[in-house]
């Protein structure tokens, strides 16, 4: 080992092993092993049989009906398969991920492994997120490829010649996965059980914010516009255009107007980057102050 | 630099419940104290605090000089820790965990891989080294978490009751490990509750009851102070000794204050004196030809003075 005794009053020198790296470089470093470890895990598997199963959903029911209304142009087809696909991809992937990411260290006694070595809780939090968000990007990175697989065998090389919209559709499911990862990131800080955490977000993400949508819209008559479920209507804009934000339509019926709201490009990215900062700091602020009692 | 731990004023309140009250202790060089005390003691507390898991309610722990609580990760850079029963991501092998370990504390890939060798090597998980530390049994778990404990080759190792899950063999190895580590310089703080343990590798003790700090010495003051400044030792024979012998021979040497029989090859003997009267008892004893292959400081002495200081704490 090297070894610098005149060194040794240097802040951060271990005289025996030398400088402890940075906060950012040991996230990264605890970044890798905790994805490695995500890779082998039953989760990741139960994650790619999730991508897997809506593949193979998606790719049947396209085959058989074969809507000309979809496999026309690429546009059409990446609209339709891609953008609804990804955001159900992505919520799965951040409650399997990120759910127990945080909660699990206090649950399965893994923090007490972590938080023996010379590392900060900003480390820990950080290095988990990455991982989580790595596993997370793997998911909807094999969704993609099914889809893009499902676009050459209907179209050949035209399913490759205009691919700004999907990448830019690609941009922003990333941003609507980095404000979902902070969002269950800080229900795993605020709870010390890996299950309540994952079924708090799992019930929010999969019932709670579509009746307060509901509720807001309906009763209320006011936008959504504070709902992440709301904002990621915007992923598939670069391939479907830009819907009118404010839709009236009259029931034939009892001739009631509904009315239907439609996030903005520039509303949608504010809302997910402001989830994306805010609870990821929120649950940094929580797991800076849990104990491991 | 001299090795260091110290609590100032270090309290927790869990509640009502006072669970560390104002635990001023310093340790200082390379040694090996046992910190003693029952279930609920304190300990456990105070290990937790000094690895930040846990923050005081007053007060402040230091390692090598450097709060803890103001700057955990240089205070914890030349520590090694052993909290609890940690567990390390399943899907990991003992070497990927220590591998993470060590990078995370800036050893170099070539230190990391050659400490990974030896410190498995010393806790026998070498065989075990590329499986998954899933599959393992809460002892081998405990190997590894000591192993990563000893990685960086620490000035400072906090344990808390490392031979918890072990089995008897291997708690007869952690011992060794233990007494291992006491030749390099370094200083070892040790929760325990076997108090054959302490006996067997600390050279200082300090107990704890109700949160408490009740002592703290070298271990043959301790066994002295309580024992009317005779502490004892165990001396074990390898043929059973006869009362004759044990009269004529042994209760006549010069710093033996009286004796008690364990059984047919073990004596208690009370020694009228410190170190150095000890040391010649020693050398004496082995003069007589007995057969001794034993001197040791008394477990039962060092048991008497905890049951007794524990039962005056609880009335």
């Amino acid at each position: 080992m090297s070894a610098a005794p005149d060194a040794a009053a240097v802040p951060g020198y271990h005289p025996v092993i030398g400088r402890v790296p940075t906060t950012w470089a040991q996230a990264l470093i605890l970044s890798r092993y905790q994805f490695r470890d995500y890779l082998r895990s039953r989760r990741f598997v139960l994650m790619m049989a999730i991508v897997a199963a809506a593949g193979i959903i998606l790719t049947a029911v396209v085959g058989y009906y074969r809507p000309t209304t979809l496999i026309d142009n690429s546009s059409d087809l990446y609209g339709g398969l891609w953008a609804g696909g990804a955001a159900f991809v992505i919520l799965f992937a951040g409650i399997i991920f990120g759910g127990d990411a945080i909660a699990g260290e206090f649950q399965n006694k893994t923090g007490y492994f972590l938080m023996g070595l010379p590392v900060r809780r900003t480390t820990v939090y950080t290095g988990k997120y990455l991982a989580a968000l790595a596993a997370s990007l793997v998911s909807l990175l094999v969704f993609l490829a099914i889809i893009v697989g499902n676009a050459a065998f209907y179209l050949g090389f035209g399913a490759f010649t205009d691919l700004a919209p999907l990448l830019a559709s690609f941009a922003l499911a990333v941003l609507y996965l980095l404000a979902l990862l902070g969002f269950t990131f800080l229900f795993s800080s605020l709870f010390k059980t890996s299950l309540y955490a994952v079924l708090v977000v799992a019930v929010l993400f999969l019932f709670g914010f579509s009746i307060i949508s509901a509720v807001a819209t309906d009763l209320a008559h006011i936008e959504p516009w504070f709902l992440l479920t709301y904002a990621d209507g915007i992923i598939a804009y670069p391939l479907t255009g830009v819907p009118a934000h404010i839709v009236h339509t009259v029931n034939p019926f009892s001739h009631a107007t509904m009315t239907t709201y439609n996030p903005t490009v520039p509303e949608g990215i504010g809302v997910m980057l402001g989830y994306f900062v805010l609870t990821a700091l929120a649950g940094l602020w929580l797991f800076e102050r849990e104990e491991f009692t | 630099m001299v090795q260091s731990l110290e609590a100032r004023e270090l309290t927790r309140r869990f509640g009502s419940f006072v669970a560390l009250d104002h635990l001023n202790i310093k340790v200082e060089g390379a040694k090996c104290v046992g910190f003693l005390g029952p279930n609920g003691a304190g300990k456990t507390t105070t290990l937790k605090m000094f690895t930040d898991l846990i923050f005081p309610s007053e007060g402040e722990a230091f390692i090598n000089g450097l709060s803890v609580q103001k700057d955990r990760k240089r205070a914890l850079a030349s520590c090694g820790t052993l909290i609890e029963t940690p567990e390390i991501y399943p899907s990991l092998s003992p070497r990927e965990a220590l591998e993470m370990n060590g990078a995370l504390r800036g050893m170099s890939a070539g230190d990391v891989r050659a400490r990974t060798r030896e410190v498995l090597e010393e806790v026998k998980m070498s065989d075990w080294a590329d499986k998954k530390v899933g599959r393992f049994s809460k002892g081998m778990k405990q190997r590894v978490n000591i192993a990563s404990s000893l990685l960086s080759d620490p000035e400072v190792v906090l344990l808390d009751e490392p031979s918890t899950g072990l089995d008897p063999r291997g708690m007869a190895e952690v011992r060794d490990i233990i007494r291992g580590l006491k030749k390099g310089n370094r200083l070892i703080f040790m929760s325990s509750h076997i108090l054959s343990e302490v006996v067997d590798v600390c050279d200082e003790v300090a107990l704890l009851d109700h949160g408490k700090l009740l002592f703290f010495d070298t271990l043959s003051n301790v066994t002295a102070k309580f024992d009317g400044g005779t502490p004892s030792v165990d001396v074990a024979f390898m043929f059973p000794i006869s009362e004759a012998d044990v009269l004529k021979q042994v209760a006549t040497l010069p710093g033996v204050a009286g004796w008690t029989r364990l059984d047919g090859t073990r004596l208690t003997l009370k020694i009228a004196g410190g170190v150095e009267v000890r040391s010649k008892v020693l050398e004496q004893l082995v003069g007589l030809r007995l057969g001794l292959v034993s001197f040791r400081e008394s477990r039962s002495a060092l048991e008497e003075v905890y049951l007794r200081e524990i039962s005056t704490g609880d009335s």
